[in-house]
């Protein structure tokens, strides 16, 4: 440690009590955090995986199913009535956070896999055939691969993908080349959660409109690190998932243009989707409820608008300066472990850091770890097509969120120390 | 970290640095692979049968030190056992590492050096490393073709 200090090049510090960001009082409000693992403090570095939930979220779920627990829409009682207010009320805060210019572009989902999947059923066989062409990344999610290869299987058409460098970063020149009248939609993440990567989103979604092709974010991990602004990017469909964010898990977005979501057919049939149903025929209600079957997660809906609520209460841009300092720490400390190598380096980057450490496959570094109460996450997080691009199987990922600070870095570097003891 | 090192004796990091029976063998009488998708963990059992006796056995692959020296480790075990031998063996490192049939402690009386393998039981999630390799002979040994996976 004392090396680093002295070491002009170091990553600057954040100080836990720095004026513009308290993490010791955010972190008293998750109370998960203040516990022992395997006899060690738990230090939660697994946040790309999920957030921990802060005690506003865990208090409004705890309030919701106490106070206020009806079905919604079609009570004419009072509890109806609340939980009809608390769910569209979320859907407001919903709109604010990604600042959509309506809340009917706000369509709960299970979460970000079920966002995409259903851009992918609606939109997708609805304009998108035989001989077309979907664009994606080398470096997405399987949720943002899987069902796009789905609608190729029935409607013949064809994926292609655009690779990146060494450093993890997408490869514009080769995306230009791939854009072309064939091409009928472009699906890529914000920012990549085996890496890190921040991606050029604005550029990418210039690029495609100027073919007129629609752009889908997979704002999975981006939405709890940066700002996002869908108005701004002009991007025609986001995705994300409300645990990864700090809120709770069974709840997520998509956020769609209006004009879009207005055309598209509904996804799946049920109650509270509908204006009439006879078995002649059947009217569907207007968006978003027209993409909202069956009782949905009314609670978890509640749980993800206090979470937005707390996350814009400390404000991205002070979390996005704070984490980023994190990282830098983190990134310098780790990377100079004897044999570590960091996969994924690129320039634009936020809260992911993945390594190897050569001769110890992942696996064994998460285990060891976990007996210093440090959960990192360690596989091929759901990104094969990117680790064979990197040439690993599986890659250890430590990743950050609001409440870790460079002591916690300091004690996984600790305990990183245990994995040469064993391993030698 | 006395848990951690019942996991990681020096045999298993041995064993992991310089697996023992790590080659295919074109002469096998049955190949099989086994493979954790969530893991990525991945191997080739190659079993050469005799009479009912185990000539040889090997295997190629990527993994953890948990999966790679139970490989290695079940590989210099098994070689000239019966098929009913093998299966009993089978048996017993499974119950060491599960607890699943019986007292473990009973079952390592009967596995000698695999005995080291009982520290598995503290770490649940590492027991699907353990014993890939094992369901993959267990494939070998019924002759299922199939890919095997403990997950």
């Amino acid at each position: 440690m004392s090396q680093r200090a002295n070491d002009p090049m170091a990553a600057a510090r954040p100080e836990s009590g720095a004026p513009d960001y308290d993490v010791e009082r955010i972190r008293r409000d998750f109370p998960i955090l203040h516990q022992e693992v395997r006899g060690h403090p738990l230090v939660y570095l697994d946040n790309a995986a999920t957030t921990q939930k802060p005690s506003p979220v865990i208090d409004a779920v705890k309030a919701y199913y106490e106070r206020d627990n009806a079905n919604i829409h079609r009570g004419v009682h009072t509890l109806s009535e609340r939980a009809t207010r608390a769910y569209e009320d979320a859907r407001v805060k919903v709109q604010h956070f990604v600042n959509a210019a309506d809340p009917g572009e706000i369509v709960f989902v299970r979460g970000a896999t079920e966002a995409i999947n259903l851009v992918a059923h609606s939109y997708g066989r609805t304009h998108i055939g035989a001989g077309d062409e979907i664009i994606l990344t080398q470096m997405e999610h399987h949720s943002n691969i899987v069902p796009w290869q789905l609608l190729c299987e029935q409607t013949g058409a064809r994926l292609k993908v655009v690779p990146v460098n060494d450093a993890g970063e997408l490869l514009l020149e080769e995306f230009e080349k791939l854009l072309g009248p064939r091409t009928k939609l472009v699906a890529v993440s914000h920012m990549s959660n085996a890496l890190g990567t921040i991606n050029p989103v604005e550029r990418i979604i210039a690029m495609a409109h100027a073919f007129h092709v629609p752009v889908l974010l997979d704002g999975a991990q981006a939405v709890s690190h940066l700002e996002v602004d869908v108005q701004r990017l002009d991007c025609d469909f986001y995705a994300f998932s409300g645990h990864k964010v700090y809120g709770p898990t069974g709840i997520g977005v998509l956020y769609a243009k209006r004009d879009l979501l207005d055309a598209m057919p509904p996804y799946q049939g049920g109650g509270d989707m509908i204006s009439r149903v006879t078995f002649d025929e059947t009217a569907y209600s207007k968006v978003p409820q027209k993409f909202e079957a069956g009782t949905p997660n009314i609670a978890g809906a509640v749980g993800l608008g206090a979470a937005l609520d707390y996350v814009g209460g400390v404000g991205l841009a002070r979390i996005q300066a704070y984490e980023q300092k994190v990282l830098a720490y983190a990134c310098d400390a780790v990377g100079q472990a004897p044999g570590v190598r960091l996969v994924g380096t690129a320039g634009q980057r936020a809260s992911v850091l993945s390594f190897v450490i050569e001769g110890v496959h992942p696996h064994d570094i998460g285990t060891i770890l976990d007996s210093e109460g440090v959960a990192i996450r360690a596989g091929h997080h759901c990104a094969m097509p990117l680790m064979d691009r990197f040439g690993v199987p599986a890659t250890a990922r430590a990743s950050f969120g609001i409440y870790n600070t460079c002591d916690e870095v300091d004690t996984l570097v600790k305990a990183m120390h245990k994995i040469k003891e064993i391993f030698g | 970290m006395s848990d951690l090192r019942e996991l990681y004796q020096e045999v298993i990091v041995d064993h992991n640095r310089k697996p023992r029976n790590f080659r295919e063998n074109a002469a096998a009488t049955r190949k099989v692979e086994g493979y954790n998708p969530l893991c990525g963990d991945k191997l080739t059992l190659f079993l050469q049968l005799e009479d009912g006796v185990i000539k040889d056995v090997s295997f190629v692959g990527t993994g953890c030190a948990i999966l790679v020296a139970s490989a290695s480790l079940m590989t210099e075990a098994l070689k000239g056992k019966t098929e009913a031998q093998a299966k009993a063996v089978f048996e017993d490192f499974h119950n060491l590492v599960t607890g699943d049939t019986g007292d473990p402690m009973a079952s390592a009386d009967q596995l000698g050096k695999l005995a080291i393998f009982a520290g598995v039981r503290e770490f649940p999630t590492r027991v699907k490393c353990a014993t890939l390799a094992w369901h993959t002979l267990q494939a070998a040994l019924k002759d299922d073709a199939q890919v095997v996976s403990t997950e």
